[in-house]
């Protein structure tokens, strides 16, 4: 009789074919099962952990539902005000050139409350890279509307649904950011299917490339979830974001090489 | 061999100061009556004489969030700007307390409120003094009454902000800040490399080797308890602080019958009065509070016994006085003088009110 394998017989160096990387703390993951906060993280830290980066990075954590994103990652990190990251990152960089800088950010972080620094970071050029949390909602606070929720979606602040006319247009402010001459690679990606984490991972790993070649501001889009701000099921909500935030919100490079792409 | 003497403006003299101190970092936003601090880092090249990074933000908001960025890395890192900048740097600044970070924040003060007037005043002293943004905060401050103690006052501030982790603030006026005197300049102090600060400052981001656990700067802890502990220890340090930092001139206390107390510009208008009172044959002296926070409390209390009023005078409707009364306990007689929108009140003014308010009433 065969014997039966053991856990022990199965943990061995040749039968791995997935790892966490050593760059995520193993604290349990806050976010609420299903989003895409965890999936970008560990793709983030990945990336540093392939440039051989820890000693050599700070990032910049927002308020919003990835505050405590210092939690997880185990790089050195500072808290920013809400939406002031890109200026914490942009002294960062001036004074301390050689480091390697990112912001981690959601939506309202982004394109409400920090729009100004947001975009006079781009315009700037400064050397950094901003990861651009999207899943049109403000998350932390309980489901409100954000400058990308979309038009007729519901919110808390929206209730029946996102109104044009008194609520104005969602911000496509990954678009405004790529106009901009200071920034080199601006690309709109998601983490919900394993070809998109692929691709995702390739243009977070890009982004700090460039970085490190100081060819201006890199900006990564990921274009998310929020099942529990947009009450539906963990698939639901991926299904309802392919269906309605993509076609608002295209997937792909906005700018290559410091060119918009046709 | 002899000091270098130059002849500036209170706010080139901050500038020039902050350069000589190895300020790594000025971040800023054009205001009246301050703008000549960054002018006057622009046009010094900074980043050709030490390699200290001047840039200008697009806001406040910007500046002292930039300030936050670098004064997480261990970095000397200041910003300047005047009272309707330093309203929208409030958030900021509490931050900065919150997270224990040491920085340099100058407020030229104007006249508010609001957009006010871009004359000089002293009305934004209790937001200087009592924490300004939301939290139980403080900021260490110094009130400058010349143009060398705006240059003296950017090295104690850094000083004083690396020693305790906590932001400080030159609390000037925009009298001080536009008008010219003859300045004693220190010698260049070099900036501290990164091995420095990394010895100096090992709690700063400056990334994270093998050889420590990652530093995380933040001022958010969401459990009760901790975040209690750590507003403790916050209280603690400004306790340390009240102890040990207070700073403050007499000038013809010893004898005194009267005595005001001024800051910065007022002090200055009270020097003269003092002289006009000798002729009258009134004896005033002069207390001048150089800290503003923490204030000379006991000293004051104990002056309280030995005389018979103080008139505080300031450029608002009277802040100050609000802790000089506290000090006093009601011992003695304290009133204010002052004027706002700008005005700076005469020496005549001043020595009138003291004969009206204290000595006639
Ligand atoms: C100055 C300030 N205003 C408001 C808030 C409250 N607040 C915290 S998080 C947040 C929204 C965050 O939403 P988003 O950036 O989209 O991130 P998400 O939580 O969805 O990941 C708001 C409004 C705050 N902390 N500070």
């Amino acid at each position: 009789m065969a014997e039966t394998l053991t856990k022990q017989d199965i943990i061995k160096d040749e039968n791995i074919v997935y790892k966490k990387t050593g760059l995520m703390t193993d604290k349990v993951l806050s976010y609420c099962p299903g989003c895409g906060h965890g999936t970008t993280h560990r793709l983030v830290m990945e990336v540093i952990d392939e440039l051989g980066a820890q000693a050599n990075t700070i990032g910049i954590a927002p308020v919003g539902c990835s505050v405590l994103a210092y939690e997880f990652m185990d790089i050195d990190m500072q808290e920013a005000a809400h939406g002031r990251a890109p200026a914490l990152a942009t002294a960062i960089k001036r004074l301390m050139p050689d480091k390697l800088v990112f912001t981690y950010q959601g939506d309202g972080d982004l394109a409400a409350i920090g729009t100004g620094e947001t975009i006079h970071a781009a315009n700037r050029g400064e050397n950094i890279t901003i990861i651009f949390v999207n899943n049109g909602i403000y998350g932390m606070t309980g489901g409100q509307m954000a400058p990308t929720t979309l038009p007729g979606m519901k919110s808390s602040t929206s209730p029946y649904g996102r109104d044009i006319k008194t609520m104005g247009y969602p911000l496509k402010i990954t678009e405004l950011i790529a106009r901009l001459p200071g920034t080199y690679f601006v690309t709109r990606q998601a983490v919900h299917t394993p070809a998109n984490v692929r691709k995702a991972k390739k243009a977070i790993r890009k982004a700090f490339d460039l970085q490190k070649q100081n060819k201006g501001l890199t900006f990564v889009e990921i274009v998310s979830n929020c099942n529990s701000g947009w009450k539906m099921t963990p698939v639901k909500a991926n299904q309802w974001m392919v269906d309605n935030m993509f076609p608002f919100y295209p997937l792909g490079d906005i700018k290559v090489d410091g060119e918009l792409v046709k | 061999m002899a000091k270098e003497l130059r002849l500036m403006k209170g706010n080139e003299a901050v500038a020039e100061a902050a350069i000589r101190a190895g300020c790594d970092g000025y971040f800023g936003y054009p205001i009246t009556p301050q703008s000549e601090v960054m002018e006057y880092l622009m046009a010094e090249k900074p980043h050709e004489r030490t390699g200290m990074v001047v840039l200008q933000a697009e806001s406040e908001l910007a500046s002292i969030n930039m300030v936050y960025g670098g004064a997480c890395c261990g970095k000397k890192v200041m910003t300047s700007s005047s009272s309707p900048g330093i309203s929208l740097m409030q958030e900021g600044i509490s931050y900065l307390a919150g997270a224990e970070l040491p920085c340099l924040v100058v407020n030229v003060v104007r006249g508010g409120p609001g957009l006010g007037t871009i004359q000089p005043s002293q009305s934004d002293y209790f937001q200087a003094t009592k924490g300004g943004g939301h939290g139980d905060y403080k900021l260490i401050t110094l009130a400058p009454s010349s143009v060398q103690e705006m240059y003296d006052f950017v090295k104690v501030a850094f000083d004083l902000a690396f020693k305790y982790r906590n932001p400080a603030m030159i609390l000037s006026d925009g009298a001080i800040g536009q008008m010219m005197e003859k300045v004693v300049l220190e010698d260049q102090i070099p900036r501290l490399t990164e091995a420095e600060i990394i010895k100096k400052c090992p709690w700063a981001t400056t990334g994270k080797t093998p050889d420590r656990e990652r530093n995380i700067i933040t001022s958010l802890d969401l459990d009760p308890a901790r975040q209690e502990r750590h507003n403790l220890k916050l209280q603690e340090k400004y306790k340390k602080i009240t102890e040990n930092e207070v700073r403050y001139e007499t000038i013809d206390c010893e004898n005194a019958e009267y005595i005001f107390v001024a800051y910065g510009t007022s002090a200055r208008i009270c020097l003269k009065a003092l002289q006009l009172a000798k002729e009258k044959g009134i004896k005033v002296g002069l207390f001048r509070p150089i800290t503003l926070f923490p204030f000379p409390v006991n000293q004051i209390k104990e002056m309280a016994g030995k005389i018979k009023g103080i008139l505080s005078i300031e450029m608002s409707a009277g802040q100050m006085i609000e802790d000089i009364k506290l000090a006093v306990e009601g011992k003695i007689k304290v009133e204010h003088y002052g004027k706002m929108g700008g005005i700076i009140p005469s020496p005549n003014e001043v020595l009138e009110a003291l004969e009206q308010k204290i000595i006639g009433g």
